[in-house]
């Protein structure tokens, strides 16, 4: 079985993020293999130590530097990699068009991980629209897995603590949770030897995908500026407590008057 | 006229007030409303569509009945009407349910697709949403057939502008073959949702363990509040991943958040930092949350929170 991991190389959420020309940031910062999608490799890793006989494929689109994500990948137990190059900052309809070209060029999933979301454009979406594309079922927000003989069992996060138990045929997509794993870190000796492991380069350009129908533009990009001036509130317990139950009253008018 | 499809979002028979500030977005001149519901709406719970300036409330159907719940056709019966009452741009609430159906019908609509928007401009097709952990505010602009965008819980206020709603139901054909709902486990209904909530307290590291997580739960009950918490207090077992607010847990935006022994992290504030009001208790006065809040307490949340559940208890009764 053929198991394909899509993974993305984001800015560290420590990062300090500044923006060039309104509508894009600066790249010179740490960059990291998406959380969301260590959970992915994480879960891939044990699928195919269960089933024996797999082979898992890492797979990411993004610019020259998105290799040191694929290597994560490597040393996490994926046993070689896809780089689709690009130096633009391509949608999701893009996105899953040329993961789809790449994956059905490679051979034939038997399942697809990928995180639940990115941490850096937030879409929420590039599994369903990969899914989509392949003609297969998809669920996001997954916490636990268990692959049977033809189909996949998945618990995700429903609303209101609720947990949806959802049944899925073969091949499926499975957008990882937080909670569906706790990545491992590689040991030296993997990290090593994920260097010797292949990493196939393809230019997006030569995947030569259908232009989608949709599209999102980022027109601008700007700071997110604190507002707020903190006031600081003093005296007893009784009279803090006091002072905030009339600022509940008053100002943020969530209590009766 | 522009025809604004609103996906609407039910519990137990009601639709969930956040419903009401997606429909406020919705609203401009020249502008037809759809509500699109899957579960049927009583009389009352149309009447309130109507009062938030809702033109046609559609029940989407199959065989003259509400469809069970399965998000492969959910989604497909909202795609056949988003076509068939030719929707110029459809918004839904981006929670979870949001999280499961948006993304599946704009890949089926091969439509742009914004998550989490905090202001929409229908008439230019542009939306705000924070990106990068809430570090940047993105201007986007989507072009497609569709325009489809997930609303921010209580990102928009929710006003009332009351019109004539006519009321009917839409059938369609639906199959879902490779994916099956089993079951649906229920969670603690007594607890609030964090999504939906108006005031939220959240406990972090400084809670030291589960169970004091007890003065929370006890402060909320009095005020109808949802508890919340910090992923070092989710990380340490003491509370479960549902209760995590913040990068790597729920995005909330309600009008109070109140963070006790939070140090409020950048992967904190990307959960909340949208909330109307932040109040901050904190042992550490040099805690980064302190200088990002509106008020903070440099006090032992141990003496604050029970003194606040006392006094809240003289406000009801």
């Amino acid at each position: 079985m053929q198991i394909y991991v899509c993974v993305k190389h984001v800015p560290d959420t420590a990062a300090r993020i500044t923006i060039l020309e309104n509508n894009r940031i600066d790249d010179r910062v740490t960059f990291i293999m998406n959380p969301y999608d260590e959970n992915a490799v994480e879960e891939a890793v044990r699928i195919k130590n269960e089933s024996g006989d797999a082979e898992i494929i890492a797979v990411s689109l993004g610019s020259q530097a998105a290799e040191a994500t694929l290597r994560s990948a490597l040393a996490m137990g994926a046993d070689r990699g896809i780089l689709i190059k690009t130096d633009d900052n391509p949608d999701s309809l893009v996105t899953a068009a040329a993961l789809k070209a790449a994956i059905e060029s490679d051979g034939g999933p038997g399942i697809i991980f990928t995180g639940k979301e990115s941490i850096d454009s937030e879409g929420f979406q590039t599994m369903y629209r990969l899914a989509a594309g392949l003609g297969i079922p998809a669920t996001s927000n997954v916490i636990s897995l268990s692959l049977e003989q033809d189909k996949a069992v998945v618990e995700c996060d429903g609303e209101g603590g609720a947990r949806e138990v959802i049944e899925m045929s073969l091949p499926c997509i499975i957008g990882a949770g937080k909670s569906l794993n706790k990545p491992t870190y590689p040991t030296l000796p993997a990290i090593m030897q994920a260097r010797k492991k292949e990493i196939a380069q393809i230019d997006l350009a030569d995947l030569k995908i259908d232009k989608p129908a949709g599209r999102v533009e980022i027109l601008e990009l700007k700071p997110a500026v604190e507002k707020r001036r903190p006031t600081e509130l003093t005296g007893t317990p009784q009279e803090v407590a006091a002072e905030i139950v009339r600022i509940l009253k008053e100002e943020a008018r969530v209590l009766p008057g | 006229m522009q025809n604004i499809g609103i996906l609407i979002e039910t519990r137990n028979a009601e639709i969930k007030k956040t419903n009401f500030g997606v429909i406020t977005a919705a609203r401009g001149d020249g502008r037809e409303l759809y509500a699109f519901s899957l579960d049927s709406l009583p009389e009352d719970q149309k009447d309130l569509l109507q009062a938030y300036g809702v033109h046609r409330i559609v029940e989407v159907q199959s065989g003259n009945a509400p469809i069970d719940y399965n998000p492969v056709s959910w989604s497909q019966a909202v795609i056949q009407a988003v076509v068939y009452f030719g929707i110029d741009s459809l918004l839904g609430l981006a929670g979870l349910q949001g999280q499961n159906l948006l993304p599946r019908i704009a890949a089926g609509l091969n439509a742009p697709l914004v998550m989490d928007c905090s202001a929409v401009d229908l008439d230019g097709h542009r939306v705000e949403k924070s990106q990068f952990s809430g570090r940047t505010i993105a201007t986007l602009k989507t072009e497609g057939p569709y325009h489809i965008y997930g609303i921010r819980p209580n990102a928009v206020e929710a006003t009332p502008a009351a019109v004539e709603a006519d009321s009917l139901s839409f059938q369609v054909d639906i199959k879902a073959d490779n994916l099956t709902v089993k079951a649906i486990k229920p969670g603690d209904s007594s607890s609030i949702d964090l999504s939906e909530a108006d005031i939220i307290i959240s406990g972090g590291r400084g809670m030291g363990n589960s169970e004091n997580f007890r003065i929370l739960f006890a402060c909320a009950e009095k005020i109808g509040a949802a508890v919340g918490a910090s992923r070092v207090a989710v990380d340490e077992g003491w509370v479960p991943h549902t209760m995590q607010v913040g990068q790597t847990g729920k995005t909330v935006s309600p009008k109070v958040y109140m963070a006790c022994g939070i140090s409020g992290s950048v992967q904190h504030f990307a959960g909340m930092k949208t909330a109307a009001l932040i109040i901050a208790v904190n042992k550490d006065r040099e805690a980064a949350i302190m200088k990002k809040c509106d008020y903070f307490v440099a006090a032992d949340l141990f003496e604050v929170i029970p003194a606040l559940t006392a006094r809240l208890e003289t406000v009801f009764y």
